[in-house]
């Protein structure tokens, strides 16, 4: 380097230093590449313990941004959409804004929420109160839900339109699939996104059915949805649905059997949880 | 326009660890286009990529990636694509594959499982890849940022919930002021805290690996949405969820910049830089 330019570096390098220039990180500790994360002060008993299961489960005040609040109310939405779910009307879960968890003796444990849920369709909100009870034991029983102070997002009616289609599938068309709900870039065809809506309101009958404190689930997409004929003017499916289960970050695979009408709203009649197969890997025989 | 040199301060940023979560790609897109177009009418911004280099890989996971490009039924692929121990299963979950308190929690060992972490921390290509070229530097690193979806969250460290990072507060402090930039955007609202509290505890992240080489302000962004498309976000919620999240991770590299390069000395760096530029024309 020319001695020029190194003066122009040094002299400037004199002016930068002097302005104290404060390198990374008010408290660094250990530049030790392989240094370990400071441990908290409390907690180091359940070292052992946090390396198999789950920590002991939040009681008392919950925060409703932290998992358990949030898992809870998931099901709160499970439960809406299952019960008054239709073509016409989905619900989500918009907010958290409080929740309480206690123990049950000896039958499981209880949450108490204040959540706002969404109607996805109307694009309407509400603040609801919640209750959500998860049993325990060996017998692997459904968590209970019930809701309460929501009755405007409930009454919200989209009869008509839920009139129409049920007489345009019961006697004239038939659904049959062709791609998956969303497809790959998030689209749906106009005239599936009913029947897309239907599948998540089947599903989450079985959503709710297999929740539990250390899951989250949602629908990631519906392979595909098939009508059946009519039975008992009910109108009649056959869906396949992948699931998301965030923790295991799993896509359990599904097969439904349900009905709609208008008047009685999704029954679901049979599901079965396919294997957890890797079509890719399985080069079994060519079709 | 500005020549990296020996000891320059850095920001990080990784998208697509995850093959599924197109939105992350689609994110590092927009924010390299959103930073070249910036700094030519904004000073700020212009004082920044003058003072910091700005490191973006766009796919990290990019075997995954091509994967879950290759037709409908391998559109929730997670993993990436190294052959399992046994013929019959494939894929190392990436994210669960750093050096960082490695198989210890959220993790399976079965190789079939969507968080099978690999046969040992940094078994895998990808991860060395990051290991080596960040921790080569990691004195310079200022920010790193990891981007995935779903869920509209900002995680900080650490995964395993019996360990806090030395800097907690200001993580959570710069974190929720990331989300209120977010949220003036388009109102979404996306939550912040450690994984633990706020999703699930894990291990081997690149997030954590990043925190314990003492990057200081170390993120995973979990993009839109909350559920209700996940994985297969609609193509009208590209745009947005890019200008919510840029805006967040906006935040997070100026605080990371005016930290280290306070008034004074950011002028000084620059005319520092701009002058041994001309020096070499000099010459």
């Amino acid at each position: 380097m020319g001695l020029r330019r190194a003066i122009v570096l040094v002299a400037l390098m004199e002016v930068t230093w002097s302005l104290n220039v404060t390198t990374i990180g008010p408290e660094t500790v250990s530049t030790d590449a392989s240094a370990h994360p400071e441990p908290a002060e409390e907690n180091t008993e359940q070292k052992e313990a946090a390396a198999a299961e789950e920590d002991v489960m939040a009681t008392g005040e919950l925060n409703p941004n932290h998992y358990p609040a949030q898992r809870a109310a998931k099901l709160v939405q499970h439960y809406l959409n299952a019960r008054y779910g239709s073509p016409y009307k989905l619900f989500g879960l918009k907010e958290v804004h409080s929740g309480n968890a206690e123990e049950v003796a000896d039958s499981g444990r209880k949450y108490q929420l204040e959540i706002s849920v969404h109607e996805i369709i109307s694009n309407t909100k509400e603040k609801c109160s919640a209750e959500v009870f998860f049993p325990s034991g060996a017998k692997q029983l459904s968590p209970q839900v019930q809701v309460s102070a929501c009755e405007e997002i409930l009454k919200l009616d989209a009869k008509s339109e839920e009139q129409a289609l049920y007489q345009q599938y019961k006697t004239n068309k038939t659904v049959r699939t062709e791609e998956r709900l969303p497809d790959s870039y998030g689209h749906i065809d106009p005239e599936m996104t009913p029947f897309w809506h239907l599948s998540i309101v089947a599903s989450s009958f079985i959503m709710l059915k297999e929740s539990t404190e250390n899951t989250l689930y949602n629908v990631a997409q519906v392979a595909n949805i098939t009508q059946l004929a009519t039975e008992n003017d009910q109108l009649k499916f056959d869906c396949h649905v992948l699931l998301h289960e965030m923790v295991s970050q799993e896509i359990p695979q599904w097969k439904l059997l349900f009905t709609w009408s208008p008047a009685e709203g999704v029954k679901v009649l049979h599901t079965e949880q396919l294997p957890h197969v890797h079509e890719f890997e399985k080069r079994a025989k060519p079709n | 326009m500005h020549q990296p040199f020996e000891g320059s301060q850095a920001i990080w940023m990784d998208c697509g660890i995850h093959a599924r979560e197109w939105i992350a790609p689609a994110f590092c897109q927009y924010f390299v286009r959103q930073i070249l177009q910036t700094y030519k009418t904004d000073a700020k911004m212009e004082a920044m990529m003058t003072n910091m280099d700005f490191y973006i890989t766009p796919v990290l996971n990019v075997d995954g990636y091509m994967f879950s490009w290759k037709n409908s039924s391998t559109r929730l692929w997670r993993k990436n694509r190294s052959p399992g121990p046994s013929g019959d299963c494939y894929g190392t979950d990436l994210n669960r594959n750093f050096d960082a308190n490695w198989g210890t929690i959220g993790v399976s060992s079965d190789c079939n499982s969507d968080i099978y972490p690999g046969r040992g921390p940094i078994s895998e290509p990808e991860a060395q890849a990051v290991t080596y070229f960040v921790g080569s530097r990691k004195e310079d690193f200022l920010c790193f940022l990891t981007i995935h979806s779903y869920g509209q969250l900002l995680l900080i460290p650490y995964g395993h919930p019996d360990f806090t990072a030395s800097n907690y507060n200001e993580l959570m402090k710069v974190g929720e002021e990331a989300a209120e930039a977010i949220l003036k955007v388009h109102g979404k609202k996306y939550r912040v805290g450690t994984s633990p509290a706020v999703l699930y505890p894990n291990s081997g992240s690149s997030r954590d690996w990043a925190r314990m080489q003492d990057i200081p302000l170390t993120f995973t962004f979990e993009l839109r949405d909350n559920g209700t498309y996940g994985f297969e976000l609609p193509q009208e919620e590209i745009q947005p969820t890019c200008e919510e999240a840029y805006s967040g991770a906006l935040h997070i590299i100026t605080y990371a910049h005016d930290k280290t390069f306070n008034g004074a000395a950011a002028t000084a760096a620059a005319l520092w830089t701009t002058l041994l530029a001309l020096g070499v024309h000099l010459m």
